[in-house]
């Protein structure tokens, strides 16, 4: 198919990057993959001696596994549903970061549900979840909602990469081995850029980019109410839907961000990525953040106004300083009004501290998520009564540290194979007519 | 009164015995753990005499006995169903409890519990500052309207057409959702792949109507010993109450006994004002409880002699003062 001058000055520039390893790609290979061999080593021990060696007992059931799951989940659904939403309203400045939010969508789906794994007591019998499965249970709603999803993750990313795949296999700019480019061959499904073509591609990618905005919507209210659908203080909301939607678009942002900004510095893209990219994130952040804290205020407004006895109980542990006071303290800061600060003010709106401050505003997510999980789990309607502190507090186990490190690492370490394997900016967007 | 009482009880056994005769109430068996009798026995405070297969008479300690299930076989399908035409229900009566804790070592002993696992809680609760304390004895409420069943995505925990909630374990895949969506923290989770029990409970034929043996990485929980009302009896925390605090019968036969007396269920709701606990959260449950008016015990009585160990779990309520 014909490729541009400008395409192939896109891919003189990144064939360095996606024609080798080069030795700092090997280095952090090693390192990630040192950090998933402890995680795996954890994972071993876990499954010899079994739940034991995790901090989770009778009340606090649910711990940093969970968390991970959501959070992961969350940015998962957060760049699909950013990348549907900039395809689909043909925003201008979207071609750099396309290929950054599916890949982040993408990458997430695949490790979130496997803390889901990792937090069964009997993943040996996973597969009843289907074979024995029950419809009026959430988990199984979560597990369809999860599947259609990923499926849904994986078309949109792979439709946005057709016309890519066709530029490398024709591609004389780029120096691959042959297998590369059979693989490459194979994936471009025989695109060539006719008309015909063009218009189906076009119209797949339309369809697929309006669906995810839905289907995000609802597979994240319905990971919700895994909790909203329970008894317990600090759950049973029904703000829990929109709530977990907003948070989940604003951590997958937050992490767009960031990838964002470590590619600009690794791959010197400071022409493709500029300034404005980031001034423009910036503002997505900013409104997101808003609605956030409008959530998060009027959640706990409520629930300590109303001051009914349980909840007053999770409240009272997330306002004491002595128990999880200061978290609470920071994971509003950090996600919420550091985030508003740096983008309002011209200022500070620039990419490194907007990137900061998207890296704070994940951390302050993630505490969050905790915060949500742990501290009802610690507050039974029943009091507790027992003298074994490990069934009185949650707190995490190094097994469940490390699996978490590895989680975290698989996540960069999937990046780096991904950025081998595609440009990180989508070559085809860019056409001579458009700027 | 008392001649109803003779009547309905009478009327429960033969019913609930379902074709098992009256003898079955003697029918606790007993086996002796062989070997290691000798020299207990020298100081043993509690013996009972058996019967060997050789028509010997011996004297054992009580220490040395262990419980059998004897359970007639029971089909998946039969345990999931239930026991015909009965509505299982349970009356705790609250003015009598004393935290004697033989409800909870009974249920212990015949379900292969390691000691700090409890199907049954005794609590002690204080519903306000200045409200009075009371004990509070807590099995499963196998409620009518369970969330614990609704939740669960493979349906290992179900609703029997008795009323009872029983566990699969070796249906459940131990997601532990039942576990947060039970509001009265009743479900316990093996967590260890080790589990602390007797190793011959693993020749037993799993049932979720005996809950034996335990599977790790699964839920368990008080399951009301349907296998010991097949076989005419009461559960074992009933009869080890020494103060009676726990009836059972069948809310169709508008039944229930402590063991040693026997009274309509609908009657003994009424003159003693029975109440569920929780009821506004909507889960009906099937346990009910008699309010601890007019008490035969001062509540610091099941306080005193309890081990330093135990004492410290009630600090929240702080009876020392
Ligand atoms: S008490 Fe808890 S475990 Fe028992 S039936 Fe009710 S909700 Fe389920
Ligand atoms: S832990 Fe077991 S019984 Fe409970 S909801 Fe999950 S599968 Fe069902
Ligand atoms: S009814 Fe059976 S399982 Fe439940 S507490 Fe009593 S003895 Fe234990």
């Amino acid at each position: 198919m014909d490729i541009s001058k400008k395409q192939t000055a896109i891919l003189q520039k990144f064939a360095p990057y996606i024609e080798r390893f080069d030795a700092r790609s090997f280095v952090w290979i090693f390192l990630l993959s040192l950090v998933i061999l402890v995680g795996l080593y954890a994972l071993i021990q876990q499954i010899v001696e079994g739940h034991v060696v995790t901090g989770m007992r009778d009340n606090v059931v649910w711990g940093l596994y969970i968390v991970n799951f959501i959070f992961f989940i969350g940015i998962s659904y957060g760049g699909a549903i950013l990348a549907g939403m900039l395809h689909l309203f043909k925003v201008p400045w979207r071609r750099p970061i396309m290929r950054i939010a599916v890949l982040t969508a993408f990458i997430s789906a695949l490790i979130g549900p496997i803390f889901i794994i990792l937090c069964i007591g009997r993943f040996d019998r996973l597969h009843y979840l289907l074979i024995h499965a029950r419809l009026q249970s959430p988990i199984f709603w979560d597990v369809v909602a999860i599947s259609t999803y990923l499926i849904g993750a994986i078309l949109f990313m792979y439709l946005l990469m057709i016309k890519d795949f066709a530029i490398y296999r024709d591609s004389d700019v780029l120096n691959l081995p042959p297998w590369r480019r059979n693989l490459y061959r194979a994936l471009s499904l025989n695109y060539q850029g006719t008309e015909s073509q063009n218009k189906q591609l076009a119209i797949s990618k339309n369809l697929i980019a309006l669906i995810m905005i839905p289907m995000v919507v609802v597979v994240s209210s319905v990971l919700s109410w895994i909790f909203g659908m329970t008894l317990r203080p600090g759950w049973h909301s029904t703000i829990f839907g929109p709530y977990f939607v907003l948070a989940a678009i604003y951590s997958g942002a937050a992490v767009i961000v960031i990838m964002m900004w470590i590619f600009r510095r690794a791959y010197k893209l400071k022409d493709y990525l500029t300034d404005k990219h980031f001034a423009y994130m910036g503002y997505i952040l900013l409104s997101l953040g808003a609605g956030y804290g409008y959530f998060t205020f009027s959640e706990y407004l409520t629930s300590w106004f109303g001051s009914e006895r349980w909840d007053s109980e999770v409240m009272e542990k997330l306002f004491n300083p002595a128990e999880y006071g200061w978290w609470f303290l920071i994971s509003n800061i950090f996600s919420i009004i550091i985030p508003i600060v740096v983008v309002a003010f011209k200022k500070l709106r620039t990419p490194n501290l907007i990137s900061l401050a998207a890296l704070l505003l994940v951390f302050g997510m993630w505490v969050k998520r905790y915060l949500i999980v742990v501290p009802t789990l610690e507050t039974p309607l029943l009091p507790i009564q027992d003298t074994r502190p490990e069934y009185i507090h949650y707190s995490a186990t190094w097994v469940e540290w490390a699996l978490s490190f590895a989680g975290l690492a698989t996540f960069i370490l999937f990046f780096i194979v991904m950025a081998k394997l595609v440009t990180i900016v989508t070559v085809s967007d860019y056409t001579e007519k458009e700027r | 009164m008392s001649e109803l009482s003779e009547n309905g009880r009478r009327d429960f056994l033969k019913k609930g015995a379902l074709g098992v005769s009256l003898a079955a109430w003697g029918q606790l068996i007993f086996s002796c753990s062989s070997g290691e009798g000798g020299e207990a026995a020298a100081e043993a405070s509690d013996t009972v005499k058996l019967l060997t297969p050789d028509g010997e008479l011996v004297e054992v300690d009580k220490k040395h006995l262990k419980h059998i299930h004897k359970v007639e076989k029971i089909s998946q399908q039969e345990a999931r169903a239930g026991i015909p035409g009965k509505k299982f229900v349970m009356v705790i009566d609250l003015a009598r409890c004393n935290n004697a804790r033989k409800c909870i070592s009974a249920c212990q002993a015949m379900h292969h519990l390691p000691s700090e696992k409890e199907w049954v809680t005794v609590k002690l609760m204080k519903d306000s500052k200045d409200g009075a304390p009371y004990w509070f004895p807590k099995t499963c409420f196998h409620c009518d309207n369970p969330p614990c069943v609704k939740v669960c995505p493979v349906n290992a925990t179900y609703k029997r057409q008795d009323g009872l909630v029983l566990i699969d374990s070796e249906r459940c895949i131990g997601c532990k959702f039942c576990m947060t969506a039970c509001p009265y923290s009743t479900r316990t989770f093996n967590w260890g792949e080790e589990l602390d029990i007797p190793a011959d409970t693993e020749t037993h034929p799993h049932n979720p109507e005996t809950s034996v043996p335990s599977r790790p990485g699964t839920v368990e929980k008080c399951d009301f010993c349907p296998d010991m009302v097949r076989m005419g009896k009461l559960p074992d925390c009933v009869t080890a109450c020494p103060n009676g605090v726990f009836y059972f019968g069948d809310q169709n036969e508008d039944v229930v006994t402590n063991g040693s007396e026997t009274v309509r269920f609908s009657q003994l709701i009424k003159d003693r004002s029975g109440y569920r606990y929780m009821e506004d959260l909507g889960t009906e449950p099937r346990v009910w409880y008699l309010p601890p008016r007019d008490r035969i015990f001062p509540v610091e009585r099941g306080y005193e002699s309890l081990p330093d160990e135990v004492k410290e779990r009630y600090k929240n309520v702080g009876l020392d003062g």
